[in-house]
């Protein structure tokens, strides 16, 4: 046996830890990429809603994002940044991609949402003082949020699961430690079934959470 | 005091108010009747600058509603509206379905604003009620909630756009008795409504809308005893 080099070694505890590290990664990831979605894409969805001028530039524009496949996307953005003189890492670049790709997903939700209420109600609040800011912030956004809140879970669980495509730029997420892992010990199907429990495990408190709230907003 | 005067509104080519002139006092109760495409509901998205007008001028205390200059949220908080929907925020219990207004857009703290707003809805006897969804109430509850909530902000004025149109018969009357509860306080109020015993029983005055126009205005023993048009005597004839 000393002569042999041992190329291949078992699942060892440390790599769960490893595997952890990476779930990790993919919850940063996931976690920036939404929020400044979200962000970004409730203010053009307001504008898809309220400022109907902005369509036929925001809409072409965004169907871009929707329709390309994400990880094109990715290695486009990532190849063409250095080439216009920047430098972005894996992960800057990943999450400049997929918060575009959750904007544009979350855009078309929130313009739902913004016209779910109708012009009774908005009128309403202004017949009561409130400006048209106010009524936004107050009336027609948490009730418009109360109809789309489904929709959005989707995009968060969606984005989370796809964020495994920015592996592609060598950002070591969950899915490309468990090709690390799977190429040195050759258990595919077993570490796939941990990261897929760690998918679960990140997953789940969302659903949760979604649950819960619908459930208390239903009454 | 609300004036208005030559004020015509268009949809497009559709002309609905075709040159009104009306003074209401303070403390008058109004009662506007008409078929339906008179252009009543119309006149008071006009007073409150809901809707902008084609020509004319509205004058609330001297206020010209569809000045440029004009902030129509100020002025808005004098002129309290309840309309035929009745339109209660559902993501909001009673009580902040009421207090909402008074604490953003009168700025009063939040324990103050509930005050006022436990306060109104005592007052049209929701007052066991302000922990629910308006989902859980009635009809004729939650057009009551929509009184409250108008009345919290102390407008000078209500307007009432048919405010028991979209009720169940049997839910009515409580509307209405909490519309009398208003006029016998002295409330200076406008009412848009098809509830012929009200207009006769309450109002100071009646005006019978035809076609975008005033067509006879008077007391309502007058309009309802001896009406002189002959567009009056028909309208009542069917409506009686």
């Amino acid at each position: 046996m000393s002569n042999t080099v041992t190329y291949f070694t078992g699942f060892r505890g440390a790599d769960l830890l490893f595997l952890a590290e990476a779930a990790w990664g993919t919850l940063k990831l996931s976690a920036l990429s939404i929020a400044v979605g979200t962000a970004l894409g409730v203010g053009l969805g307001w504008m898809l809603a309220e400022l109907r001028a902005t369509r036929p530039i925001l809409v072409p524009l965004l169907d871009v994002f929707r329709s390309v496949p994400l990880i094109i996307q990715l290695v486009l953005f990532f190849n063409f940044v250095p080439m216009i003189g920047l430098g972005l890492s894996p992960f800057a670049a990943g999450c400049v991609v997929l918060s575009a790709y959750a904007a544009a997903l979350v855009a078309q939700v929130a313009r739902a949402g913004i016209e779910s209420v109708g012009r009774p109600l908005r009128r309403a609040a202004r017949s009561l003082g409130m400006s048209y800011g106010q009524a936004m912030r107050h009336v027609v956004l948490p009730m418009g949020l109360r109809t789309v809140f489904p929709a959005w879970v989707g995009i968060v669980l969606g984005v989370m699961k796809d964020s495994s495509l920015v592996s592609v730029l060598g950002y070591v997420e969950l899915l490309r430690a468990s090709q690390i892992l799977i190429t040195r010990t050759q258990e595919a199907l077993f570490v796939l079934g941990v990261a897929g429990a760690f998918y679960f495990l990140l997953s789940w408190p969302v659903s949760w959470w979604a649950a819960r709230h619908e459930k208390r907003w239903q009454q | 005091m609300i004036q208005i005067e030559n004020l015509h509104k268009k949809f497009g080519a559709l002309e609905v108010l075709r040159g009104i002139d009306l003074a209401v006092n303070k403390g008058e109760v109004l009662s506007i009747i008409g078929a339906s495409g008179s252009g009543k509901s119309t006149l008071l998205y006009c007073i409150n600058g809901l809707e902008p007008i084609s020509e004319g001028r509205v004058l609330v205390d001297g206020v010209d509603v569809h000045a440029r200059g004009t902030d129509l949220n100020r002025l808005r908080q004098r002129l309290g509206m309840v309309f035929q929907q009745w339109n209660s925020f559902p993501h909001l219990t009673v009580l902040e379905n009421v207090a909402l207004a008074p604490r953003i857009v009168r700025g009063l703290p939040r324990a103050k604003a509930e005050e006022v707003a436990r306060r109104q809805l005592e007052h049209v006897g929701l007052g066991d009620k302000l922990a629910q969804y308006p989902a859980a109430l009635s009809g004729g509850q939650q057009q009551r909630l929509a009184i409250a909530r108008a009345l919290a902000m102390e407008p000078e004025y209500m307007l009432f756009d048919e405010a028991t149109s979209a009720l169940d018969p049997e839910l009515v009357g409580e509307v209405l008795d909490t519309m009398r509860m208003l006029a016998a306080e002295g409330m200076t109020m406008i009412c848009v409504t098809h509830e012929m015993g009200f207009a006769r029983e309450v109002s100071d005055r009646v005006a019978f809308f035809h076609q975008g126009r005033i067509e006879e205005i008077g007391r309502p023993e007058e309009m309802f005893g001896k009406p002189r048009s002959p567009k009056l005597k028909r309208f009542l004839a069917k409506v009686l």
